[in-house]
């Protein structure tokens, strides 16, 4: 399992914007480097990144090899209720990443 | 002066003590994050933005974590935030058990060895950043203070020695650009006063988090100069050079640099 960090607020506003902040650790090789014997690296990056609250996705993000390493993404929701906000990530190796963070309704 | 004065002088001038005063300090003492621009200050000060962070995340978990024969990190140290405050700072130290003057990395490598009776994590693999970079953030805040006296005198001299030594195509030595040319310009970059409070730190250059021996190694690199294998005395010698010569700066680990 992949490791990341994700930031969000533990109470929200119901129907008001609040941020939700990821970093994922990955070396989003792009496929255009080569290693120190000739060989080519293989491109490996992290290609889709979904964020679900509650169950309903609000994010999605197709990344690609013009990401720098280490992608940092952050990004707005609106909940109308209650939940878990779940972000869940995958590489071209087919590597999976989850991030969860629990969250209440104001 | 009495006896007792002359005593004690020429006790001073023959024990071979390394003080305060042998070490060429410069003043007033910068951190390297000074000479960064302001948005690498931001991305540093930020602790979750902060990249290096990420390496803190794993290392945390590596440090519960049980060994295949042995003990997690956990089970002997505890809760880290209580066991190793402050550790870092004295960082490199002489270790009995060793021999030698070891740094952080070093100390994790032998520990893993000795304790948890498995293969030692490479140099500047994952792991052993992870665990280095976790262990150094405990230290957080607080000044350097490493001994270099007593057993650790003859790396201390050797450190010292080393960074006044010119080497390389440049024939340049430590001293020329981070004592005499600090806050200079070189490639379009600020020159700082080399210290390593910020160290483990990710360097954006590298993508990655990197220990204070592979940022010598890179200046030795940019000198011409043969680089020092991971782990050789000439590399942690000059650690502990760096340490003392840095005693009383806090630092923020894990940095981030350009």
């Amino acid at each position: 399992m992949m490791i990341g960090r994700i930031q969000a607020p533990p109470t929200v506003r119901k129907g008001e914007p609040f941020e939700i902040k990821v970093l994922v650790q990955h070396p989003m090789e792009t496929g255009f480097r080569r290693g120190m014997n000739g060989q080519s690296i293989p491109m490996n990056v992290v290609n889709k990144l979904t964020c679900t609250l509650a169950g309903r996705e609000v994010f999605s993000a197709d990344l690609g090899s013009g990401v720098a390493a280490n992608p940092y993404l952050a990004f707005f929701a609106v909940a109308t209720q209650a939940g878990e906000i779940v972000v869940e990530w995958s590489d071209d190796r087919g590597e999976t990443g989850r991030l969860t963070a629990a969250f209440t309704l104001a | 002066m009495n006896t007792a004065g002359r005593t004690l002088l020429a006790a001073l001038v023959f024990s071979g003590a390394a003080t305060r005063a042998d070490i060429i300090a410069p003043k007033p003492l910068k951190s390297g994050i000074e000479f960064q621009g302001a948005d690498v200050q931001a991305l540093q000060r930020d602790e979750f933005a902060n990249p290096g962070m990420l390496w803190v995340t794993r290392g945390e978990r590596l440090w519960k974590a049980p060994a295949a024969q042995g003990p997690a990190c956990a089970s002997c140290h505890g809760d880290a935030a209580k066991s190793m405050r402050g550790v870092a700072a004295s960082y490199p130290k002489h270790d009995a058990a060793l021999g030698r003057v070891v740094d952080l990395e070093g100390r994790i490598r032998a520990c893993a060895a000795a304790q948890q009776k498995r293969e030692a994590p490479a140099w500047e693999s994952e792991e052993l950043l992870s665990l280095s970079a976790f262990v150094a953030r405990q230290s957080a805040g607080l000044p350097i203070a490493v001994a270099v006296d007593g057993p650790a005198s003859a790396a201390f001299e050797r450190g010292r020695s080393l960074f006044f030594e010119r080497q390389g195509q440049f024939n340049l030595a430590c001293t020329q650009c981070h004592d005499r040319n600090w806050g200079g310009t070189l490639l379009g970059e600020r020159i700082s006063q080399g210290h390593p409070a910020d160290w483990p730190a990710y360097r954006l250059e590298w993508q990655s988090l990197g220990s204070l021996q592979r940022r010598l190694r890179a200046c030795y690199f940019g000198v011409r100069a043969e680089q020092p294998a991971f782990g050789s005395g000439d590399l942690v010698a000059l650690e502990l050079y760096l340490a003392a010569r840095a005693r009383g700066l806090a630092g923020a680990p894990p940095g981030v640099r350009k």
